[in-house]
């Protein structure tokens, strides 16, 4: 049998089995990320993937490139780090919905008005997988949860209408149920000069789906397919017609001020005001 | 915007008059800084003022992240692509960063945190000095670990004390905390720095493997692994769980317990090189004074009194307090009579000087934590009613 593009990248002496549950979106966006990478030919060891914390944030620990799996919410700051002090490096971070939006909301906020030049795929599964089932930033109001008995009275944050607010310069989302579409995304982002975001909606059957009651795996794959809708598509549905709907495909894609281009003209700067003066 | 000039003597050496923080980056730049995050916060801010104009000069990067978290974690990613870096704050930015100082310190990952202490908990009293963050620098990230903490007390020893922490860090690649106070952050001194032929400047050891399938992060074979940076030819993982020699998590026993053995053990028979004091007419005292930071400018001051009134005082300066430097204190406390422990702080060293005493002389504090540095005369007076 001819080795895929996501076997190729597996890690050898491999880590398996992974610790996800049957029927987890983690894996699709995982193998969506591989092929994507693939198809920009970034040489492979000038990329680092970088997660927080969360089932989500275990994905980089079974692919073959140089992983930093850091600690909750702050896969953004690390990735900062890397990719400040060595610009040539691609950096995807790879991250849950809790984990961007909850406790790194603030670093994911300004990494969108830095307009660094790193690549952000959310695993948006609406709640917390890993430590059982409380209620995260995009649990949809009045779902249940582990912390939500009486069902969610808060309002959820959209990732990419926040993403585009803040300064990403490219903004997309996709499922689970179109991993072509979703492939594509990320490449889109990850050849963008500057801060990409994909939002990636996918089920998480056994937490969400038990406290929820929306079926099986296969159900709740059906329930994603059903309830995306491309943006294209959007633009002739009436708000009627879209209540309930998840809106696909690219949000923005813009080009501007990338973080690390603008920091070395300070170092150009800097180094001309030191000439200028009595040589130290 | 600078606000000091540095001037070059007959040697070439740089001099000049300049406050703690700034004689901070300098020295920082001497060991090899080239990467800087921080958050500003008072006393440290003049840092992070002067790494923002000095790291561009020499190619280095300086980002003001959004807190004190994303600092820390900065550092850390930017020590994985192998240049040196540092970040600093104060007592509650020190507070914040705790988690990803364990992170750095179960990864191995070389960078320096510079802490000017300030007085009191939570904001406390900002522009007051205080020695409040001994224990905090010991054991203020959860679990066991190991760190290395050294403490300047005057501005020449920031700049021998910063080269210091980053040869530390690099050498055995782990977390240093230089523990600052805000006096010795702002007071003015000289400060010569040393030519780059006169430092020993050591850089983090390069692993000479040059594939990933037989390289291991965390090799159990040596007490310090050698480095791979991010974006080198190796591949590899790092994670803040605990893990087995390649990076990878593990809860398997015999290879939690070699790790966490491993990374205690390469400071613990590593600490005659890492453990620093400077004794100050020590040899004939009978009155002890152990002290760290500024406070043993104020210990220093009431040695000179005692000594034109015939008290034989000495003084045991703490430059590196953590690992403790039990050893040196059980030495030189065993030929006094008493000890005092001086700092600016409700008695938190004083627990291990009594360790490292075994009851064998009294041992009792002299200390101030109202935001004001101890003064000599204060000192004097307690050592006299008790030597009455
Ligand atoms: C500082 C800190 N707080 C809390 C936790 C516990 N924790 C681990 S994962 C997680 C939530 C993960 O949810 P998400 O990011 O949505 O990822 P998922 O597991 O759903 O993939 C939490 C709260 C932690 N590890 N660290
Ligand atoms: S708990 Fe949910 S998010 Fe975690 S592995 Fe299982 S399905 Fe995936």
């Amino acid at each position: 049998m001819m080795e895929s593009v996501v076997h190729h990248h597996l890690r050898p002496k491999k880590k398996f089995p992974h610790i996800w549950c049957p029927g987890c979106g983690h894996g699709i966006i995982l193998s969506a990320l591989v092929r994507a990478l693939e198809k920009t030919g970034r040489e492979r060891d000038e990329v680092v993937l970088v997660s927080g914390i969360g089932c989500s944030s275990r994905a980089p620990t079974y692919v073959d490139f140089s992983s930093l799996h850091g600690t909750h919410g702050r896969a953004l700051a690390f990735a900062t780090g890397i990719k400040l002090g060595n610009p040539r490096l691609t950096v995807i971070v790879l991250t849950g919905d809790g984990d961007a939006l909850a406790i790194g909301g603030n670093h994911f906020i300004h990494a969108c008005r830095r307009n660094i030049d790193i690549t952000t795929v959310v695993f948006n599964n609406n709640i917390y997988g890993m430590t059982g089932g409380q209620y995260s930033p995009t649990m949809p109001t009045g779902a249940f949860a582990a912390t939500a008995p009486y069902g969610m009275i808060e309002q959820d944050f959209d990732v990419c209408n926040l993403s585009v607010a803040t300064g990403a310069s490219f903004v997309a989302r996709g499922a689970v149920t179109n991993p072509v579409a979703l492939e594509r995304y990320i490449r889109q982002g990850i050849l963008t000069k500057g801060f990409s975001v994909i939002d990636v909606v996918e089920p998480c059957p056994p937490i969400y789906g038990f406290y929820n009651k929306t079926g099986t795996a296969l159900d709740m794959m059906r329930s994603i397919k059903e309830r995306t809708i491309s943006i294209k598509k959007a633009e002739s549905l009436s708000p009627e017609e879209l209540k309930g709907k998840v809106l696909t495909g690219v949000f923005i894609d813009r080009e501007y001020r990338e973080y690390t281009e603008e920091y070395n003209k300070v170092i150009e700067e800097a180094k001309r005001s030191i000439q200028d003066e009595e040589p130290l | 915007m600078l606000f000091y000039r540095l001037y070059r003597d007959k040697e070439g050496r740089k001099v000049g008059f300049v406050q703690g923080n700034e004689a901070c980056v300098e020295a920082g730049l001497i060991a090899g800084l080239r990467f800087f995050a921080g958050y500003p916060i008072t006393p440290s801010s003049e840092i992070a003022s002067v790494a923002s104009a000095k790291l561009p000069m020499v190619g280095g990067k300086f980002i003001q992240m959004e807190d004190e978290i994303s600092s820390m974690a900065a550092v850390i990613g930017a020590s994985m692509t192998g240049i040196k870096a540092m970040t600093a704050t104060s007592g509650p930015g020190f507070s914040l960063k705790q988690e990803n100082i364990g992170f750095a310190s179960l990864n191995e990952v070389p960078c320096v945190i510079v802490n000017v202490q300030r007085a009191g908990p939570s904001t406390g009293l900002p522009t007051q000095v205080s020695q409040g963050d001994v224990m905090q620098a010991r054991w203020g990230t959860h679990g066991d670990h190991p760190i290395i903490v050294l403490s300047p007390s005057s501005v020449p020893e920031v700049v021998e004390l910063t080269i210091r922490a980053f040869n530390l860090s690099e050498k055995y690649r782990n977390p240093v905390i230089l523990l600052m106070d805000e006096t010795v952050a702002h007071m003015r001194e000289k400060i010569v720095l040393p030519l780059k032929s006169e430092v020993e400047i050591i850089d983090r050891s390069i692993t000479t493997i040059d594939s990933s399938e037989e390289y291991k992060p965390f090799d159990d074979c040596t007490l310090v692994p050698p480095f791979s940076p991010f974006g080198g030819k190796l591949r590899y993982n790092i994670t803040g769980l605990i893990h087995d020699p390649k990076g990878f998590p593990t809860a398997r026993e015999d290879e939690v317990v070699p790790l966490m053995d491993r990374i205690h053990k390469k400071i613990e028979d590593n600490r005659d090189d890492i453990v620093e004091v400077k004794e100050h007419m020590t040899e004939d005292a009978d009155i002890l004074l152990v002290s760290f930071g500024i406070s043993v400018k104020s210990s220093l001051g009431a040695m000179k009194m005692a000594r034109e009134g015939g008290l034989k005082v000495g003084v045991l300066q703490l430059v590196t307090i953590w690992p403790f430097a039990d050893r040196e204190v059980d030495i030189v406390s065993q030929q006094v009579k008493r000890v005092f422990v001086v700092e600016l702080n409700m008695g938190q060293i004083i627990r291990e000087v009594e360790r490292a005493c075994r009851g064998r002389v009294p041992v009792e504090g002299i200390n101030r934590y109202d935001g004001h540095l101890i003064n000599p005369q204060e000192i004097l007076s307690v050592i006299e009613e008790r030597m009455k």
